[in-house]
């Protein structure tokens, strides 16, 4: 499905990263790798860093930490928030909604538009389409969006596949109305069908957890997981991307009137080095203009890797520049979006660490 | 060609002879982890991008299929 908004803005983009770095070399001795496969791996899928949340940090307090950097540094005034987006998939509790506890936090108003969308992956433009849809309305000016992931406490120990990559992260991103700003064009597509190539089976109504879904398995590959742990098929997860994000990168320009030429810059979620390069091959986009170096840097943290991709290659020319961008999230569901917009003169586009 | 391939695939499963089976595949030969370090070498090795649309196990069961992988993707037999 095509989208086209009008007369909306990003307006400042903040990522928060928990402090934690954890190396790919003081893990080895949980994967079924020789020394010199791990290596190459490194090299050539982007093993390196990675941030993760220590035990008991919640997506809340990412959040609630990075708003208030922003209300501490006048980038934002509680009470100029109409609505909280919030893209998730790992809450803090399955009830309450996560952004209702990031109001309560905080103590802001009560007539505020609270939603939480179970996005992964894909899940950055979702969160953007979402505030475009709410500032059609009277009464909404500013979106906060927030993006919040901590997909490391779902991915086992010994999933040399998944770990090596698995990063957690937060966003958030400002957006608000702007008489002067031009057509941002998207583009959603899912496919329930493939539902199972990126699951967590347990945990839920189909397979409640119990004793017997920790219970660790290993599969022909050598990874062990149990059933409360993320799964994912990764030929059939690079597949889908190799065949998909094409096709819905070149639709979008399609239907926006633009070339790649025109495009300053790709800025694709990041699963892994390895993937991002034959995307930027396949689509003959240079990789200056796809930056692939976010899963080497601090890890894949699903929805909030494409806010950190921006904010970390891209803050200076955000903020003092105005650039072409196509955003491009795809994973779980399978789910697959891009948004082509103008972005910059930016208020603010940084990377902060929680603490 | 072939020797190429079979010296690659012994840099990365030294365990395992490629000149005698026909299915790595099937055989546990190569996973996915390797399938990808493979691709890596040999789009440096000729000089190509592997089309990712190919990287598929089928095009990995035997040195021939390989051979055909590479023609397809610009490589001179």
């Amino acid at each position: 499905m095509n989208l086209k908004f009008k007369n909306k803005k990003i307006s400042g983009i903040l990522s928060i990263l928990p402090e934690k770095e954890i190396r790919f070399e003081d893990e080895l001795d949980s994967y079924n790798f020789s020394r010199s496969q791990s290596m190459k791996l490194k090299l050539i899928m982007g093993y390196d860093k990675r941030r993760v949340v220590l035990e008991g940090t919640t997506p809340s307090d990412l959040c609630v930490f990075g708003l208030n950097y922003l209300f501490d540094n006048g980038h934002l005034a509680k009470d100029d928030i109409d609505a909280l987006v919030m893209i998730n998939q790992v809450p803090d509790h399955f009830m309450p909604a996560t952004t209702q506890v990031i109001q309560g936090k905080l103590g802001l108003k009560h007539d505020l538009y609270c939603v939480d969308i179970p996005q992964a992956c894909a899940g950055y433009p979702m969160g953007l389409n979402q505030a475009f849809m709410l500032l059609e309305q009277e009464e909404i000016n500013k979106v906060v969006v927030l993006n919040a992931e901590l997909l490391s406490l779902k991915v086992s120990p010994s999933d040399r596949g998944s770990r090596p990559l698995t990063g957690d992260a937060a966003a958030i991103t400002i957006v608000e109305n702007d008489p002067e700003g031009g057509p941002i064009y998207g583009t959603v597509n899912f496919d329930g069908s493939r539902a199972d190539t990126l699951i967590i089976p347990a945990g839920g109504a189909k397979i409640p957890s119990n004793e017997k879904t920790a219970e660790m398995t290993t599969d022909r590959n050598g990874n062990s997981r149990a059933l409360n742990h993320m799964v994912m098929k990764g030929d059939a997860v690079f597949n889908f991307v190799l065949n998909e994000v094409p096709e819905m990168i070149e639709t979008l320009l399609t239907y926006a009137g633009s070339t790649k030429e025109e495009v300053d810059y790709f800025m694709c979620h990041q699963p892994n080095r390895f993937v991002l390069k034959k995307l930027a091959d396949k689509l003959k986009v240079p990789y200056e203009k796809m930056p692939y170096n976010i899963v080497e840097l601090f890890g894949n943290s699903c929805s909030p890797t494409l806010a950190v991709n921006l904010t970390h290659n891209l803050s200076e020319k955000l903020v003092n520049d105005s650039l072409l961008v196509c955003l491009a999230g795809f994973g779980a569901g399978l789910s697959w979006t891009s948004l082509l917009m103008k972005m910059g003169n930016l208020d603010f586009c940084e990377t902060i660490n929680y603490n | 060609m072939k020797e190429k391939i079979i010296e690659f695939l012994t840099e990365i499963r030294p365990e395992f002879d490629f000149a005698e089976s026909n299915n790595f595949i099937e055989e546990g030969m190569l996973d996915s982890f390797d399938i990808v370090t493979l691709v890596t070498l040999l789009d440096e090795e000729y000089k190509v991008s592997i089309d990712g649309v190919d990287i598929l196990p089928e095009n990995f069961s035997n040195i021939d299929a390989i051979c055909q992988l590479l023609i397809k993707n610009g490589v001179q037999s």
